[in-house]
């Protein structure tokens, strides 16, 4: 601790290290590819073939000195970045935030723009199908970082896990449309009613807890969702989920070729598939600002000022009256109604469910998209979205590999910015003028 | 009763690998305070390492059961911490001093990194071992149903049982374990004081990571099948274990660990085998809403 402190003060010191110590950096990549070599050798550089007489291992030696020669070159070029006048991680971090810091500053006319951006989108001619659908799914994470924001941003509380609401939400709409006929729109307010109504079941034996213990009980409750759902055959019919799940209609006009009733008929178009995704493209928008909106609204009543004063210090709260039963559970109920909304859109947009989407690694995303954007700051958690989930769609064609990338992206971006994309906050209550706050001086919550 | 018996003495191996994970995450939260999301993906990199040692062990020729175990365990060990070590280096003292919520997104980072690069390096599929440790002896038998206690039964539980006490013994004995105890008690205190707190922290990983991969050995040899997903629920009940006997307390993770061991045995045996992990949650959830401090652990003081 005081280690860490002192050697960030001697690397400020602007004539630490004026010449390069080749020798020292060479010898700080040796050691570094010698570890890599040593946890290469097992793992990477013997293959585990299932053969006719069992197990057999196949070397690949070559694979093992690659990567600790990739790590060698690595270190060797971090290390001269380090040495030539700062630390690199402060170095590519300050380099980040420079060219971040426009996104606080200027996040005033960026939200607009963006929104803008989002609205006229299907009109560009490079707007194809592919274009549209990934639009749709990263606008499905959006909603999702924004709903989970309500509860991890503002109030404070982690959840862990938020995909079982999404998950009651998708299943709600698919069991109620498919066996009660039923339309989206009037299916959609049931799903997040039926989420709210979950978060608030789940949120109640855990308000006693905090922080980690929250945390792993929220995820402990995410699995048990996803295991009934698994098992409970007759109500969701387990593994195979359920498909023919109804699209969502245009005022009662369908999407379709042929038919009585169709959206082309009806407005003397022909028919294309692409109206369709056009379609959902703005149903998702609209229940995404629908969220935003909410939140930003909320944030100015008082149940949004106790949640933030909770997130702050939970023991001032109670000193000061505030009723932190209620508080929470609000919290869980919100966040929990937009997820289980987001849930009923997935399930109308994909037309088949299954527990195999709502696995821990959903819960994951969403947390990483909240962190990584900025706790709290609802145009960091977009642009988290758009970068998390187009960078892990411009991997596709690694499709063994972009996980991994994946995940040492999370990594990365955390190391660089703890503290999110978007490092100010603007504070809800304010005594003269409204200005940016540095997100230190906001509270992480317990 | 035999039945009942039976699944004593399974639940309680069961437990036994459960309580050697959970050292490593209650060693790690006592002392920063945080959960190590990676610690599951550890135990299953260790349960690989373990598999291709030993297949390359018997490729050299070494036939001798005892001996091979022996190595592949110490072997296994030193690897395994390397990669404990590797992930505290890289994903969480750079984030030492930073707020709370950082190091669990690059603990959980941590995890998918390690899932998907042993699926990469190793395959997605189910790597099966024939049975190395056969035999065992007949306890009981009645109206044909016989109580068995296997040789691999009782190795898990002896080896748990040696470990636990060796590494007790470090924890309460060695200046490490001093440097340890303080570390956890005031970290700047502890600095001030001339502990090294990184190199403590360090070793705290490595110490949880070479438990995890005998857990990982011991998987393997009772269960003859891993894949790279073990890590994921094994590491969540570990967790519960270590929360159940009262985080920071290490016969309280062992505790633990028979405990959710026996549960789950018991709910397979005679409830389903189904909802056995949806058994295990209850009971964390239970367990930290009327006693969040566990069986062994100490109550939490809070301070305004």
């Amino acid at each position: 601790m005081a280690t860490a402190k002192s050697t960030r003060a001697q690397q400020t010191l602007p004539a630490a290290s004026p010449k390069f110590d080749l020798v020292g950096g060479v010898r700080e990549a040796g050691i570094a590819a010698l570890i890599a070599l040593v946890l290469a050798i097992p793992l990477l550089s013997e293959r585990t073939v299932q053969e006719a007489g069992g197990l057999v291992l196949v070397s690949r030696w070559w694979l093992a000195f690659a990567a600790a020669g990739i790590v060698f070159a690595g270190r060797l070029a971090l290390n001269l970045l380090q040495q030539s006048g700062r630390d690199a991680r402060d170095g590519l971090s300050a380099v980040i935030g420079r060219n971040t810091a426009w996104l606080g500053d200027t996040s005033r006319f960026l939200a607009p723009g963006m929104l803008i951006f989002a609205v006229i989108l299907p009109i560009f001619p490079f707007s194809d199908r592919y274009i549209m659908d990934l639009s749709v799914l990263v606008l499905t994470y959006v909603m999702l970082g924004w709903g989970l924001n309500i509860v991890v941003g503002l109030a404070g509380l982690l959840d862990l896990g938020y995909v079982a609401f999404y998950a009651v939400g998708a299943y709600a709409y698919a069991i109620i449309a498919v066996h009660f006929d039923l339309s989206f729109w009037v299916c959609m307010p049931i799903a997040g009613a039926m989420a709210a109504l979950w978060g608030i079941i789940l949120g109640f034996p855990v308000l006693r807890l905090r922080g980690d213990y929250l945390a792993i009980v929220t995820l402990a409750f995410g699995e048990i969702i996803r295991i009934v759902l698994l098992n409970w055959t007759d109500l969701t019919n387990g593994p195979n989920g359920i498909s023919g799940i109804p699209r969502p209609t245009f005022f009662g006009l369908e999407f379709k070729a042929i038919g009585d009733n169709t959206f082309a008929d009806f407005f003397g178009l022909t028919y294309s598939p692409l109206q369709r995704i056009v379609f959902l493209y703005y149903v998702i928008l609209m229940l995404a600002l629908l969220t935003c909106v909410v939140t930003i609204r909320l944030r100015r009543l008082p149940v949004g000022r106790a949640w933030e004063a909770l997130r702050e210090d939970e023991i001032a709260c109670r000193s000061l009256g505030i009723n932190t039963t209620n508080t929470k559970l609000t919290a869980f109920a919100i966040g929990a109604m937009f997820g289980g909304i987001a849930g009923s859109f997935f399930a109308t947009r994909q037309g088949f469910i299954s527990p195999e989407s709502f696995t821990f690694i959903e819960s994951a995303i969403i947390l990483a998209i909240v962190v990584l954007g900025g706790l709290g700051s609802q145009v960091g958690v977009a642009i988290a979205a758009v970068v998390l989930i187009g960078g892990f769609e411009l991997f596709r064609e690694l499709e063994l590999y972009r996980m991994l990338i994946f995940g040492l992206a999370m990594v990365l971006i955390m190391v660089w910015r703890p503290r999110g994309l978007i490092a100010t906050r603007t504070p809800s209550v304010v005594l003269k003028d409204r200005k940016a706050i540095g997100a230190d001086l906001v509270g992480e919550g317990r | 009763m035999e039945y009942f018996l039976q699944q004593l003495i399974n639940g309680i191996t069961l437990g036994s690998i459960y309580g050697l994970i959970a050292i490593g995450y209650t060693m790690v939260y006592g002392i920063i305070g945080m959960i190590n999301f990676a610690h599951g993906d550890i135990f299953m990199v260790g349960a690989f390492i373990s598999l291709i040692v030993f297949l390359a062990i018997i490729a050299l020729g070494i036939t001798w059961i005892p001996l091979t175990l022996l190595l592949v365990l110490v072997i296994a060990m030193a690897l395994t911490s390397m990669w404990g070590w590797t992930v505290e280096r890289l994903a969480y003292r750079p984030l030492r001093e930073s707020f709370r919520l950082a190091p669990l997104i690059t603990a959980i980072g941590m995890s998918i990194v390690l899932q998907n690069f042993v699926q990469i390096a190793q395959g997605a599929r189910v790597k099966p071992l024939e049975p190395i440790i056969t035999g065992g002896y007949a306890l009981m038998e009645r109206d044909g149903f016989v109580v068995n206690l296997s040789n691999i039964q009782i190795l898990i539980v002896t080896t748990t049982v040696v470990l636990m006490t060796i590494f007790s013994l470090i924890i309460s004995k060695t200046s490490l374990g001093r440097a340890q105890r303080a570390c956890e008690q005031d970290r700047t205190m502890a600095a001030l004081l001339g502990v090294n707190v990184d190199r403590t922290i360090s070793l705290t990983f490595v110490m949880g990571a070479a438990l995890a991969s005998v857990a990982g050995l011991m998987y393997l040899l009772y269960y003859g099948v891993i894949d790279f997903y073990i890590g994921f629920i094994a590491g969540i009940k570990a967790f519960t274990a270590a929360v159940l006997g009262g985080i920071g307390s290490l016969p309280g993770a062992m505790l633990g660990g028979l405990i959710i061991g026996l549960i789950e045995t018991f709910w397979s045996a005679y409830f389903s085998v189904e909802y056995k992990d949806v058994a295990a949650f209850s009971i964390l959830a239970i367990v930290l809403i009327f006693m969040p401090s566990g069986l062994l652990g100490r109550p939490e003081v809070e301070k305004v």
